[in-house]
């Protein structure tokens, strides 16, 4: 019987998926230290979400529950979703945006491998339509409030929803630099004047610069060990930034300059961990690069025309639509024949 | 992008170490277990009580034997030869009896047995009479036919008979040969071992290939693994016979497209052979048997071996082919006891052989003793992420990810068009799987199904063709008959009318004569027509009046294919006729002089005939959908 090759060396579905987490880790790192532990509730509760919607779809479809379970792909979904969502969301939002992704997006397309959208930017996109108010507000970085609240005060904020006495929502909470920066456009503001706020911080927003940075870290790590492909984070961050700085060198009044949009919202999460999920995205090396300049397109646009403060996640589901196409139309010259 | 590449090689350390050869996609660097087999020199395996030699050693027709139980054989001694083109011949690796020549298991993938020659030794090892030939002094045909009495086949595991190789062809001169050597699969070093002990032979046998395709350069592939081979073999082609270029260790690099492209940047197209681009590619132990065979006049019956894995002392071995397995791993110190099973080839692309007691045939190159700790059955297969590790490995550049699609739906129209048939079953895909998907399982899976399919449509074209052909042939055989019937009536008429011209010519004659015999022609005339109208499923003529009787019969003398006009041009022409004779105030029919009862059968007949001629009209109107 010929079953050969008999040999292999390739890192396993679990080693790639826990490399992942494991990129993610200075994120959080820095993500906590800029917002507090409220965070890391956050990614407990999606995480297991996550496992116990993906253990009960698994046992419904009758499919081994442990060897996917161990594949870890759940807990990537589940920690992506919970990076996007506001820090201190409500434990519901977390909870019903981690079980769309699981369930609907992911499970009930086949599971691993067969869903054909981010099974994370599925959840995010229905809690962004679902509940646009508490999607869009999101606490100020600690350093820029006046009384930031203590770890135990942001959890019970996540569980009751209730605040110490002297407190209200408003006072914790404020736009993102990309919201604060598309409302105050609109009252015919110049952008030199709005970046002027505090919580624009250095580049794009204050205390988002870190984290933007360890997601880069992470980002780095996850090319060097070549769980992802240079084509995706290149093509994106090239294209978001080539829309940016054209739009920039425009009117420069108008349009916040090509730094401010790599810093600012889920630029980074994006570029290196939620366009680079191989399930739902193209695999060929041009489609990849058209894929992933297509989501830093379609994201600026949004986020200058759209009616959403970031346009990460519809540009996304957009473009894993067009996946498909994109492979039948890139694939590369086989060998010994002309293109 | 070559050319990028290039550069960029150039420009960076570590990658410009073989900035004279180029690159390909892909590949993969498993562990290469060379060092175990390649410290110990080649070794000469002796002569067994029995060797088992199976006909199928080679790709092509199965040889002629020439033997017969009970014969008394001399080693070197034709045993079968060499039928049709692709075919080799087999000859006695040493001196015996022939005692059997029955099926037995042979080491094939199928695991199916085999016809083989069962010679049993005789320990004498006496030559038949061998006859070198001075290669300087032949003529190439000559040479070149007479390697095909050689039994030589592509001892890299091929198996393709050299002497096809080696034809002249006038279409595509050869202008490069390449000596394959670069030896890519982990384990294997019977190549490696071969340059070592032997470079000077390989080039003797270098320099009657080359002469023989009229190559004028020839580039020898060495993995830069096998640096004591690249040292010895640099030594023997001191006289400029042959130029050694160093590749990395990248396999599938001893993949003939792909060592080609290493060396010349020269991509053969997918549906082109490298010959047409001037260019044929050689084992090195392939061409140092066309030097012993030449020089010495010895044929191949035997060849360098590999015996590693859990062998106690892994060694290269020179064996007589039909030696068993078993005194080959005996003499590899015996396999441990954990050994599962035997693998012949390398881990990449060998095969479990289905029992330690079949032959080392031209082909065995490598023999590996399995056990579950050396190759560890691979997990259950998890679902395919896309992550396309696989198309990074492929040194074809396919998308494994969408073949396996593709053959896991049994879409074997989109795995055709995404060039499944390119893939060369490397392994490199499965190899780097994170999901443990045995793809090239796959591919295989959907090419012998492809290849079942369109035999199957090949046959079924044949047999519609067939079939058309039959019922064209029927249709044509009534026609023919038809227009037989026709003929001989319209003859049989011309008679009565001729007689009935007579009869009214000659009043004198008796009118009962004149009307029996007119109402026997009348008659016969009618049942022509109506067996005509009936056999005619076409158009079938009219009954033609007696002045068209000649053309009548050209159009039977025309080919079946012009008949269908020329019948429509009969039917009117007749109908032409009737209408004149209308017109004339005649019948058209000798019929006054018949009982009333033979009138009534004739007019019958004229209504079937109408009937039929309407039918006919109407097929007429619409020729194409006859």
């Amino acid at each position: 019987m010929n079953r050969s090759p008999y040999i292999s060396n390739a890192p396993t579905v679990s080693t790639i998926m826990f490399k992942v987490l494991l990129a993610l880790v200075p994120g959080i790192a820095a993500y906590t230290y800029v917002y507090g532990a409220g965070i890391v509730v956050s990614l407990v509760l999606a995480t297991s979400t996550a496992l116990i919607t993906e253990a009960a779809l698994l046992k419904l479809r009758q499919r081994p529950i442990q060897p996917y379970l161990m594949d870890l792909s759940a807990v990537v979904t589940a920690w992506l979703l919970a990076l996007s969502l506001p820090a201190l969301a409500p434990w519901w939002l977390v909870v019903v945006g981690t079980f769309f992704a699981i369930v609907i997006a992911k499970q009930l397309y086949g599971g691993l491998g067969y869903n054909p959208f981010n099974p994370a930017m599925v959840g995010y996109a229905v809690l962004l339509i679902s509940f646009p108010l508490i999607m869009t507000k999101w606490p100020a970085p600690l350093a820029l409030a006046d009384q930031p609240l203590s770890w135990s005060e942001q959890i019970s904020f996540i569980f009751q929803q209730t605040l110490p006495a002297s407190m209200t929502v408003d006072a914790i909470s404020s736009a993102t630099p990309l919201d604060y920066l598309k409302t105050q456009l609109m009252l015919n503001k110049d952008v030199a004047s709005i970046s002027q706020a505090p919580i624009f911080g250095h580049f794009g927003g204050q205390g988002q610069e870190w984290v933007t940075a360890a997601y880069l870290l992470g980002g780095l790590y996850l090319l060097q060990q070549r769980i992802i492909s240079w084509h995706l984070p290149t093509a994106f961050l090239v294209a978001l930034s080539g829309m940016a700085g054209a739009f920039y060198l425009m009117d420069p009044s108008h349009y916040a300059n090509p730094a401010f949009h790599i810093v600012s919202g889920a630029s980074l999460l994006c570029a290196f961990f939620i366009i680079t999920d191989p399930v739902s995205g193209p695999t060929t090396p041009k489609g990849k690069l058209v894929f992933a300049a297509g989501v830093g397109v379609l994201t600026y646009l949004i986020r200058v025309y759209g009616g959403y403060p970031d346009g990460v996640a519809f540009s996304v589901l957009i473009m894993n639509m067009c996946v498909p196409l994109i492979d039948a139309l890139t694939q590369p010259r086989v060998f010994g024949h002309e293109k | 992008m070559n050319a990028l590449l290039n550069l960029a090689s150039r420009i960076l350390p570590g990658l410009g170490r073989h900035d004279d050869v180029y690159a390909f996609n892909g590949g993969v660097h498993p562990p290469e277990h060379k060092a175990e087999s390649n410290t110990r020199p080649i070794a000469k395996l002796g002569t067994p009580k029995t060797l088992v030699l199976p006909l199928r050693q080679h790709v092509g027709h199965l040889p002629k034997v020439l033997v017969k139980v009970g014969d008394r054989v001399l080693k070197g001694q034709l045993l079968a030869e060499a039928e049709g083109t692709v075919s080799a011949a087999i000859h006695a690796p040493t001196s015996g009896t022939v005692t059997a020549i029955d099926e037995q298991v042979i080491p094939h993938p199928s695991g199916l047995p085999d016809t083989c020659i069962t010679l049993s030794c005789d320990g004498l090892d006496k030559w038949a009479p061998l006859q070198p030939i001075n290669w300087r002094l032949s003529d190439k045909k000559t040479l070149v036919d007479s390697l095909r009495l050689s039994g030589i086949v592509g001892l890299g595991g091929a198996t393709f008979p050299s002497h096809i190789k080696l034809r002249s062809n006038s279409q595509s001169p050869i202008h490069t040969l390449i000596i394959n050597a670069a030896e890519c699969e982990p384990y294997i070093t019977c190549d490696d071992m071969l340059m070592r002990e032997r470079a000077d032979e390989i080039v003797a046998g270098i320099e009657i290939v080359k002469h023989l395709l009229g190559a004028e350069t020839c580039l020898i592939g060495i993995e830069d693994n096998k640096a004591a081979a690249t040292e010895a073999m640099k030594a023997a082609c001191q006289q400029g016979q042959a130029l050694v270029k160093v590749v990395p260790t990248l396999y599938p690099s001893g993949d003939a497209r792909r060592l080609i492209h290493l060396l010349l940047d020269l991509e053969i197209p997918s549906d082109k052979r490298s010959t047409d681009l001037g260019v044929q590619v050689f084992n090195v132990a392939t061409v140092l048997a066309i030097h012993r065979y030449f020089a010495f006049g010895e044929p191949s019956i035997s060849r360098i071996v590999t015996v590693t894995g859990n062998v106690a002392s892994p060694q290269n071995f020179e064996v007589l082919f039909g030696t068993p397995l078993t005194d080959l791993i005996a003499a590899a110190g015996g396999a441990q006891d954990d050994t599962s099973h035997f693998i012949m080839g390398g881990p990449m692309m060998g095969f479990d052989l289905p029992s330690s007691q079949v032959p080392i045939t031209k082909a065995a190159n490598c023999i590996i003793a399995a056990k579950p700790d050396l190759f560890p059955a691979p997990p259950p297969a998890m679902p395919c992420i896309r992550c396309t590790r696989c198309a990074d490995a492929c040194p074809v550049n396919l998308q494994p990810q969408e073949l396996y699609w593709f053959a896991k739906s049994d879409n074997f129209e989109k795995a055709r068009d995404y060039k499944l048939f390119d893939c060369i079953e490397c392994g490199c895909c499965s190899y780097v799987c994170p999901s443990t998907i045995p793809l090239v399982q796959y591919y295989r899976y959907a090419k012998s199904e492809i290849i079942a399919a369109d035999k199957a449509k090949e046959a079924a074209d044949l047999a519609r063709e067939r079939n058309d052909f039959r019922l064209a042939r029927i249709e044509r055989e009534k026609l023919e008959r038809a227009q037989k019937h026709a003929e001989r009536a319209a003859a049989n008429k011309n008679e009565a009318s001729a007689k009935a011209d007579a009869d009214e010519a000659t009043p004198s004659a008796t009118p009962s004569d004149s009307a029996v015999s007119d109402k026997q022609a009348a008659i016969a005339a009618a049942i022509a027509r109506a067996k005509a109208q009936k056999l005619a499923s076409g158009p079938a003529p009219d009954q033609p009046p007696a002045s068209k009787t000649a053309a009548s019969k050209a159009d039977a003398q025309a080919t079946p294919a012009d008949k269908q006009a020329l019948i429509a041009a009969a039917i009117e022409r007749a109908k032409a006729a009737k209408l004149a004779a209308a017109q004339a105030g005649l019948a058209p029919k000798n019929t006054e002089n018949v009982s009333p009862s033979v009138q009534a059968e004739i007019k019958q007949t004229d209504a079937i005939r109408e009937k039929a001629r309407k039918l006919t009209e109407s097929d007429t109107s619409e020729p194409d959908k006859g």
